[in-house]
C-alpha cells in the first residue's frame, strides 16, 4: 500500500476555538510560527500531541486541532516526558512560560533537558506574570517594578539559556515573536533535533510588561541590536552588516568591520554542532547593549534521547528474558506445590 | 548431607510438637537480621509450613552499633496449621548484641528460648543498650538462654580462608541461622543454594557462609544444652502451587498482570520513598516483560509522567507513601479532572510528615478520600495480606480502566515488608478487563460523551487519526469537553464526576460477613489489620462466644450493602492503626451508624492479645 502525502496547511492545526488572548499579544504570533511550522514538517496532526502547563501560554493547546493537554502548574515537563516515553512515535510539544517554566516547574525544566527526552519545549519569555495580573517572574530584571515588587525587585534573573547549558541542554534557541519567519525557521529546526529542544521565545505581554523587548523589535535599530546565528557562518550583524563578533581572550568583544583593521576573516564562525558548550554560553548570555543579543539557533548537539534509550534496553532486556508472560514470571524461582 | 541430617536428628531428645512457632531474629542494622529471617521463613515455606513475616527495622540504614535505636528485626510465624499473622509474642528470640535483647524482650513469651551471641555481651555493649549489669543474669529467671560464642566461633571457622575481618563477621548471622536450623529440624540447602546462586562470582563468600551456618548447625548439636527441640509439622493447606510473596512484589506483580490482561504497556512513574520503594524495584527489574519505570526527580514528576502516560494510552501508575501522597495531590486532582485511569499506590507509613518512615499505620486513610482540592471523588481500595496485594493492585487497574478515573490503592508498611505463602493464580482465572475505548472510526468523537449506564467518558489515544482533541484542567462543558466557565455546567460536571464514582459501587463485590450473624459484637476493620482481627475473632469464637467481623477492602465507594449490613448490629468496634478514621468515614455515610474505636499509633500491628482483650471486654460490658 503505498501512503499518500497530504499536504498540511496552517490552517489546518488551527482548532474551532475562540482564541482568548489579548489583542497585540506576543502569543498570537508564536501560534502562527508554530502552525506554519507544523505545516512545513509534513507530520500527520494524529501524531502530534502539545502539552502546556499554567500561564497565558499554556491555552496554547486549546488553539490546536492535534491531540492536546492543558495541565497544571510548572508540570507540563514532566506530563510531556512521561507522554513521550509512553509512545516514543509521538512528536510531543511543550508550551510553557517563564514561571511555568523557570519558577514553579524549575525542578522538571532542568530534569528534562538532564534527560535530553525527544521533546520540543517553547519557552514564551515575557519577564512577567500575566495571567495573574502582573508580577514579577524568575526572568524579571533586577530593579523590575511589578505588583508585587512595587520598589523594584531584589532579585536577579535567571537566563534561560544558561539554566539549559548548565542542566547540559543539547539543543537551544533564541527568537522574537514578531519574527515569524525566523521563528518558523527555529521551531522547523527544533523539531528536527532529537532530545529537548528550548526555544526561548522573546514575547511582548501588551498589557503587564509592554515595550519589555522593545528595544530588539525597533524597526530601525533591531539589525545592530540582535545578532542572528547561523551555524557555519561568520557572526557578522548590523543594518549594514558592518559589526562582528570576535573572541578576544576569554571573552566575547563586538568590533567594527569599517574601523579598527577587522575584516570577516577575524571573526568568529558559529559551530551551532560542537559539543563544548564554552562559546554557546558566552553567545547566549550577551544582553543588549553591550552585545547585541543573539538569536537563531545558538546549540544543536547530537545526543542519545531518554525515550531511545528507553526503548532500547527494554528491547535488549526482553531478548534475554527469562519470563515473557505474567504466568511465566508467577511460576518462577522458588515455588512449591501442595 | 541426608546422613547426617539423619544423625543429627537421632540424637535429638524431647521433641516438643507445637502447631505454630514464633521467632524473632534481631541484631544491628548491618548483622543482616533480615536476610536472616527471609531465609529461615523460605526454608519453612518450602518445608509445607504456612508461614507470617514482619520486618521491624529503624529508618537509618547503620544506626549507632550497639545502641536500642539501631537495632533491626525479623518476626516470622510458621505453624502447621493457618497462620493469620506474624504473631504476637515470640518462642525464639536471637539476639545478636544486648540492645538487641533489650529492644525485643518484652516481645519473649515466658520460658521462651533466647539465643545470645554471648561473644556481644561486654561491659562496654551492655552500657550501650543502657543495662547497668549483665541482663542475662536477671532474665534467666524467665526464660531459657542459650549462650553461644557466636563471633569466635565464627572467626575461628573461618581463619584459614585468608577473609579481611569485617567480611568474616559478615557471616556471623549465619551461624545463628545455624542454630536455628537445627532447634527446628530445618535443612540447610536452601541457604546454601542461595548462596551458591547469589554470589557465584565471589566462591569465597559462597564457601565463608556456607562455612559458618553449617558451624552454627553443629554448634546446636553438639552443646547439650540446648534446653528444647521444637517440631513443627507441615500446615494443612489448600492444595496448588505456592511461594512466600512480600506485599510490594505482589503490588508489583498485580500491576503487571492487569496490563497483561487488559493488553496495554504498564508504565509506572514514581520516587524513591520508604516502605513503598521496592513496588519501583520490581517494576524496573521487570522491564524484561516490557514494563516502562521512569524514576522521576521527585513525587510530582513521578505522578505527572504518569498521567502524562495515561493520556497516551498507558496503564499508568504511582508508587509513594503518605508524605509523597500529599505532594501528588495537585495532579491526582487533575486525573479526576480529566477522567483519566491512573493507580496511586499508597504505602503507608507512621505520619505525619517524615514520621515513622519504616513503621506501619493506617493514618493516610482521609487524606486519600478527601485530600485534593474541589469537589474530587476518586475510589479509594485497600490490601489486607501481603499476597492480596497483588488481587487488589490488578482489580485497581481494571477499576480505573474500565471506569476512566484515579484509583488510590492503600497498602501499609506491614503488608508491604510482611510476606506469605501465596497460593498462586493463574492469568486465565483472573477476570477480564474492558477498557473503554473511543471508537477509531468515530468521526464526531466527543471527549465528555459519557455512557448511559456507568458514566464512563471513552478514552481516545493520540495518535489515532480523527480523534485529535484537547484534555485539560480547566472546567469542561458537558458532552464536548471545551473549556467552559458556564456556571449551571460547572454544577453538571461536579455531579458527573460524582456519580461516575458512585456507579463504582455496581461492580463491587459486596460486604460479607465472618462469624455470627446474631453476634454480641460485630468487629469492624480495613486493610492491614486483617490478619491479626481475624486471628483474635476465631480464637474468640473457638471459645463458644458469638462475635462477627466485617473487613472492608472497598473504601470508596462503599459496598452496597453496607447500610443493611452494619444496621443489623447494635455493638460494633471499628479497629485501625489511627485515631478512628474509618469510624468517622462511615459515621459520615451511613445513616444511624455509632461504634466504639480501638485505636493504636505505635508504628506497630495490633496484637492478637490485645485485640481479644477488648473485644471481650466490649461483649461483657
Amino acid at each position: 500500500m503505498s501512503q499518500e502525502i497530504i499536504k498540511l496547511t496552517p490552517k489546518d492545526f488551527k482548532s474551532d476555538q475562540e482564541i482568548r488572548w489579548c489583542p497585540g499579544c506576543g502569543d498570537h504570533a508564536i501560534l502562527n510560527s508554530i502552525q506554519k511550522a507544523m505545516a512545513d514538517l509534513e507530520v500527520p496532526k494524529e501524531k502530534i500531541a502539545v502539552i502546556s502547563g499554567i500561564g497565558c501560554s499554556s491555552r496554547f493547546p486549546y488553539y490546536m486541532s492535534t491531540y492536546g493537554f492543558h495541565t497544571i502548574h510548572g508540570r507540563a515537563a514532566a506530563i510531556a516526558s512521561g507522554v513521550k516515553v509512553a509512545n516514543p512515535e509521538l512528536h510531543v510539544w511543550q508550551i510553557t512560560g517563564d514561571g511555568d517554566a523557570l519558577a514553579i516547574g524549575g525542578n522538571h525544566f532542568i530534569h528534562v533537558i538532564r534527560r535530553n527526552v525527544d521533546l520540543n519545549l517553547i519557552l514564551f519569555n515575557n519577564e512577567i506574570y500575566g495571567l495573574t495580573k502582573g508580577q514579577y517572574s524568575p526572568t524579571s530584571q533586577f530593579g523590575a517594578v511589578t505588583k508585587t515588587s512595587p520598589y523594584g525587585t531584589v532579585e536577579y534573573p535567571f537566563q534561560p539559556g544558561e539554566l539549559v547549558i548548565g542542566a547540559q541542554g543539547k539543543f537551544f534557541a533564541r527568537t522574537i515573536d514578531v519574527n515569524i519567519k525566523l521563528s518558523t525557521d527555529i521551531f522547523i529546526e527544533a523539531a528536527r533535533h532529537k532530545g529537548t529542544s528550548v526555544v526561548e521565545v522573546l514575547q511582548n505581554c501588551v498589557i503587564y510588561n509592554d515595550g519589555v523587548h522593545a528595544a530588539l523589535v525597533d524597526k530601525e535599530e533591531r539589525e545592530n541590536r540582535t545578532i542572528i546565528l547561523k551555524h557555519g557562518e561568520p557572526m557578522v550583524f548590523g543594518k549594514n552588516q558592518d559589526k562582528g563578533i570576535i573572541l578576544e581572550g576569554l571573552k566575547l568583544k563586538v568590533v567594527s568591520l569599517t574601523s579598527g583593521g577587522y575584516t570577516i576573516k577575524d571573526l568568529l564562525v558559529h559551530d551551532a554542532y560542537e559539543p563544548n558548550p564554552g562559546i554557546h554560553l558566552m553567545l547566549a548570555n550577551m544582553k543588549y547593549p553591550e552585545y547585541p543579543v543573539a538569536l537563531g539557533v545558538i546549540r544543536e548537539v547530537k545526543s542519545v534521547t531518554y525515550d531511545e534509550s528507553v526503548e532500547n534496553q527494554i528491547k535488549k532486556v526482553k531478548q534475554s528474558a527469562k519470563h515473557k508472560k505474567m504466568n511465566d514470571l508467577l511460576y518462577s524461582g522458588n515455588i512449591w506445590k501442595v | 548431607m541426608l546422613n547426617q541430617l539423619l544423625h543429627t536428628m537421632s540424637k535429638k531428645v524431647n521433641i516438643e510438637e507445637k502447631d505454630q512457632v514464633v521467632i524473632r531474629f534481631s541484631g544491628d542494622s548491618g548483622d543482616g537480621m533480615q536476610l536472616t529471617g527471609m531465609q529461615f521463613s523460605n526454608t519453612s515455606a518450602l518445608f509445607g509450613n504456612d508461614v507470617s513475616t514482619f520486618p521491624d527495622y529503624p529508618a537509618e540504614i547503620r544506626a549507632p552499633q550497639g545502641t536500642v535505636g539501631g537495632v533491626s528485626g525479623f518476626q516470622l510465624h510458621f505453624g502447621s496449621s493457618e497462620v493469620n499473622t506474624p504473631g504476637d509474642y515470640a518462642d525464639v528470640l536471637v539476639a545478636m548484641n544486648p540492645a538487641a535483647l533489650k529492644a525485643n524482650i518484652e516481645w519473649v513469651k515466658k520460658d521462651g528460648t533466647i539465643i545470645v551471641n554471648i561473644d556481644a555481651f561486654n561491659e562496654k555493649n551492655i552500657a550501650r543498650a543502657g543495662y547497668d549489669s549483665d541482663p542475662i543474669l536477671e532474665y534467666r529467671r524467665d526464660y531459657n538462654f542459650i549462650e553461644a560464642p557466636i563471633t569466635t566461633l565464627t572467626q575461628e571457622c573461618l581463619n584459614d580462608l585468608g577473609m579481611d575481618q569485617k567480611s568474616v563477621l559478615r557471616t556471623k548471622n549465619m551461624f545463628a541461622l545455624g542454630m536455628v536450623y537445627w532447634l527446628f529440624d530445618r535443612p540447610l540447602t536452601y541457604t546454601e543454594k542461595f548462596f551458591e546462586e547469589k554470589f557465584y562470582k565471589v566462591p569465597m563468600v559462597v564457601e565463608a557462609n556456607k562455612r559458618v551456618l553449617q558451624a552454627g548447625f553443629n554448634f546446636a548439636e553438639t552443646i547439650e544444652a540446648l534446653p528444647r527441640n521444637y517440631k513443627v509439622a507441615p500446615a494443612k493447606i489448600q492444595s496448588g502451587t505456592y511461594r512466600n510473596i512480600s506485599g510490594n512484589t505482589a503490588t508489583a506483580w498485580g500491576l503487571i498482570a492487569a496490563s497483561e490482561k487488559a493488553g496495554l504497556q504498564l508504565f509506572c512513574g514514581s520516587y524513591p520513598i520508604t516502605p513503598a520503594t521496592e513496588i519501583l524495584q520490581e517494576l524496573s527489574a521487570r522491564k524484561d516483560m516490557g514494563v516502562k519505570t521512569f524514576q522521576a526527580e521527585d513525587e510530582i514528576a513521578g505522578i505527572c509522567t504518569a498521567i502524562g502516560a495515561a493520556f497516551a494510552g498507558c496503564l499508568a501508575c504511582t508508587t509513594t507513601s503518605g508524605p509523597g501522597l500529599a505532594l501528588k495531590t495537585e495532579a491526582s486532582g487533575l486525573a479526576v479532572m480529566t477522567e483519566l485511569p491512573l493507580v496511586i499506590v499508597n504505602v503507608q507509613r507512621g505520619g505525619p510528615s517524615t514520621g515513622l518512615p519504616t513503621k506501619t499505620e493506617q493514618s493516610d486513610l482521609l487524606q486519600a478520600l478527601h485530600g485534593r482540592s474541589g469537589e474530587a471523588p476518586l475510589v479509594v481500595i485497600a490490601a489486607s495480606t501481603p499476597s492480596n496485594c497483588f488481587d487488589y493492585a490488578f482489580q485497581a487497574a481494571k477499576i480505573a480502566l474500565e471506569h476512566m478515573t484515579p484509583v488510590i490503592l492503600l497498602t501499609d508498611g506491614f503488608l508491604a515488608n510482611g510476606s506469605e505463602p501465596w497460593r498462586l493464580p493463574r492469568m486465565e482465572e483472573l477476570p477480564k478487563i474492558t477498557v473503554p475505548f473511543a471508537n477509531p472510526n468515530d468521526t464526531n468523537y466527543l471527549p465528555y460523551l459519557r455512557d448511559k449506564e456507568t458514566h464512563v467518558r471513552k478514552w481516545a489515544i493520540p495518535g489515532t487519526p480523527g480523534l485529535e482533541h484537547r484534555i485539560g484542567g480547566l472546567e469542561k462543558m458537558d458532552v464536548t469537553g471545551a473549556v467552559s466557565y458556564v456556571p449551571k455546567n460547572h454544577e453538571v460536571m461536579t455531579r458527573h464526576r460524582e456519580n461516575k464514582i458512585n456507579k463504582v459501587a455496581d461492580f463491587l463485590p459486596e460486604l460479607e460477613i465472618v462469624g455470627d450473624a446474631d453476634a454480641e459484637l460485630l468487629v469492624i476493620g480495613w486493610g492491614g489489620t486483617y490478619g491479626h482481627i481475624y486471628s483474635a475473632v476465631k480464637e474468640i469464637r473457638k471459645e463458644g462466644k458469638k462475635i462477627a467481623f466485617i473487613h472492608f477492602h472497598y473504601l470508596w465507594p462503599l459496598p452496597k450493602n453496607t447500610n443493611e449490613l452494619l444496621s443489623k448490629f447494635k455493638n460494633i468496634v471499628v479497629c485501625e492503626l489511627n485515631l478512628g478514621q474509618l469510624a468517622d468515614h462511615l459515621k459520615v455515610n451511613v445513616p444511624g451508624f455509632s461504634c466504639h474505636k480501638y485505636n493504636k499509633m505505635q508504628g506497630q500491628p495490633f496484637t492478637v492479645v490485645e485485640l481479644k482483650d477488648k473485644f471481650i471486654q466490649l461483649m461483657e460490658e
